[in-house]
């Protein structure tokens, strides 16, 4: 990949470029106002992962917010991933918060077009839709890249922020989405994080068409994983997460399972399925979401052999956890730049 | 909906219509000078809903994009996404939100598959929506170039030249 100036400060980008396999994880928002809920989940996450993923009320439940957990994480010397839906806030909104993150130190922003309310247990709330995930990138790097609002007015200091996308292979119109990832290159993605990946043969396919478009050179794809606790849990999942994909296989699997071993075979399945997109041309990553079982994550990134790649990554990345002062943390990242990272 | 349906799935022929139509509002901006747009409006925002709500069941958000989402109305999806389809679509093809409903981006797609104009233009980076201009006749805004947003970050490129 050509090396433009890094984008941000943080340590997702600087072990991206670096050319590692990247890690992140999603945190399980508290539905408390304890912020040792927050701290406690990322003390977990910390030690195995390069970003915590801070989720905006995702399949539209009320959690603690993401500006709200994203504050607390940077306060401690976190680097998480603000995650931004445009389901509860119009752009005003959405703005004002992108800026205030960065100057929280917030290093990354995922943008998402967010599960509608009638995913959720307020089907009755007002959805706001003022703008759909694309609008949201190409705001954001507008932002970082001209220092301008959607209005045109002048932004004093700059958000410095490395932004992600969603992207879901496994929804149709299949044929569209390698085109859709595209899209959203052009709208200002500089990472991916996926939608669940429990179809692998599926998934190859779609990533020999970002190939052919040339796709996995221009933007850094992580595909998202995690264990799943039951063959109940998957059919549930299955049938109320909007954009799950699960074969039956996979279920069937878990089916034949002894109730017992259901909660390890679960997690083996993920550790399969790490290492078999781990060979995959085009993937950097994986972003495993755990939903309440965030004690596997360290196990399974134990398991799959990235524990060595996390060595590696803090020699080339140190300290980075920290959000330091801009100045410092900008030569430090250039410094990152001329070290080629050890391919792993 | 069967004979809308029918007709949005030859979106060739309604492209044809389509430039025909901008080809017309073109040549009539002069009466823009003459009647004034607000007089223009008021005559031409019933005909243009009339026509435009039984075909592509459109909502008037005054800022038409029909002929570069496959003669599929955005405004038609319930999140109201103008750049393509959420990653919710159900395996049958069906909306998150509304599970009897074909997600109207599939329908998209596939539409615009069998065109030959504006096939592309599914792949550019629409600009957001100007909420001002909802329940406004986009035929006139075409005329005044009211629809010509000024939105950071995008340059004018939105309206392709026919």
């Amino acid at each position: 990949m050509t090396q433009p100036p890094p984008k941000s400060d943080g340590r997702l980008e600087k072990v991206l470029r670096a050319g590692l396999f990247a890690v992140t994880a999603e945190l399980n928002p508290p539905d408390s106002a304890d912020p040792h809920d927050v701290f406690d989940a990322a003390l977990v996450l910390s030690q195995v992962c390069d970003a915590i993923n801070a989720t905006d009320a995702s399949g539209a439940h009320c959690h603690m917010s993401s500006v709200a957990i994203c504050a607390l994480l940077t306060h401690a010397g976190y680097s998480p991933v603000m995650q931004v839906s445009c389901r509860d806030r119009n752009r005003i909104a959405i703005q004002g918060d992108v800026l205030g993150a960065a100057a929280m130190g917030v290093h990354n922003v995922l943008c998402l077009t967010g599960d509608d309310v009638t995913a959720g247990d307020q089907p009755g709330a007002k959805r706001v839709f003022d703008l759909d995930s694309l609008h949201l990138l190409r705001t954001i790097r507008t932002m970082r890249d001209e220092g301008l609002y959607m209005s045109g007015r002048k932004i004093t200091e700059r958000p410095r922020l490395f932004l992600g996308a969603a992207s879901n292979p496994f929804a149709p119109p299949l044929d569209w989405r390698p085109h859709r990832m595209a899209k959203k290159i052009e709208a200002g993605a500089d990472f991916f994080q996926s939608q669940y990946c429990f179809d692998v043969p599926r998934f190859e396919t779609f990533m020999q068409r970002v190939r052919d478009l040339g796709l996995h050179e221009k933007a850094y794809y992580l595909v998202g994983v995690g264990p799943l606790r039951s063959d109940r849990a998957a059919e549930f999942m299955r049938a109320n997460v909007p954009g799950v994909h699960i074969p039956d296989e996979i279920i069937e699997r878990l089916r034949k399972t002894p109730k017992e071993r259901k909660r390890e075979e679960g997690k083996k399945i993920c550790v399969e399925i790490i290492q078999q997109v781990r060979e995959i041309e085009g993937v950097h990553g994986v972003h495993l979401m755990a939903y309440r079982q965030e004690e596997l994550v360290a196990e399974i990134v134990e398991e799959s052999g990235l524990m060595s790649r996390r060595r590696i990554a803090d020699r080339s990345a140190p300290n980075s956890w920290r959000a330091g002062r801009r100045g410092s943390a900008r030569s430090e990242s250039h410094a990152g730049q001329t070290q080629p990272g050890e391919k792993q | 909906m069967g004979i809308s349906r029918r007709i949005q799935n030859h979106p060739r022929m309604l492209a044809i219509g389509y430039r025909a139509n901008y080809w017309i509002a073109m040549r009539l901006r002069f009466l823009i000078r003459l009647l004034g747009a607000e007089r223009l409006a008021r005559w031409l925002y019933a005909p243009e809903e009339f026509s435009k709500r039984r075909i592509f069941d459109c909502r008037m958000c005054g800022q038409c994009i029909l002929h570069s989402t496959g003669m599929t109305c955005p405004m038609t999806c319930p999140k109201n996404l103008r750049n393509g389809p959420c990653g919710g679509v159900r395996a049958n093809g069906h909306c998150e939100v509304k599970p009897e409903m074909r997600c109207i981006w599939v329908d998209a797609y596939d539409r615009s598959q069998m065109m030959t104009t504006y096939r592309d233009e599914l792949h550019i980076v629409q600009p957001p929506v100007d909420r001002r201009l909802m329940k406004t006749s986009s035929w006139v805004n075409l005329m005044t170039g009211a629809d010509k947003i000024e939105v950071a970050g995008w340059d004018d490129s939105r309206e392709s030249e026919v």
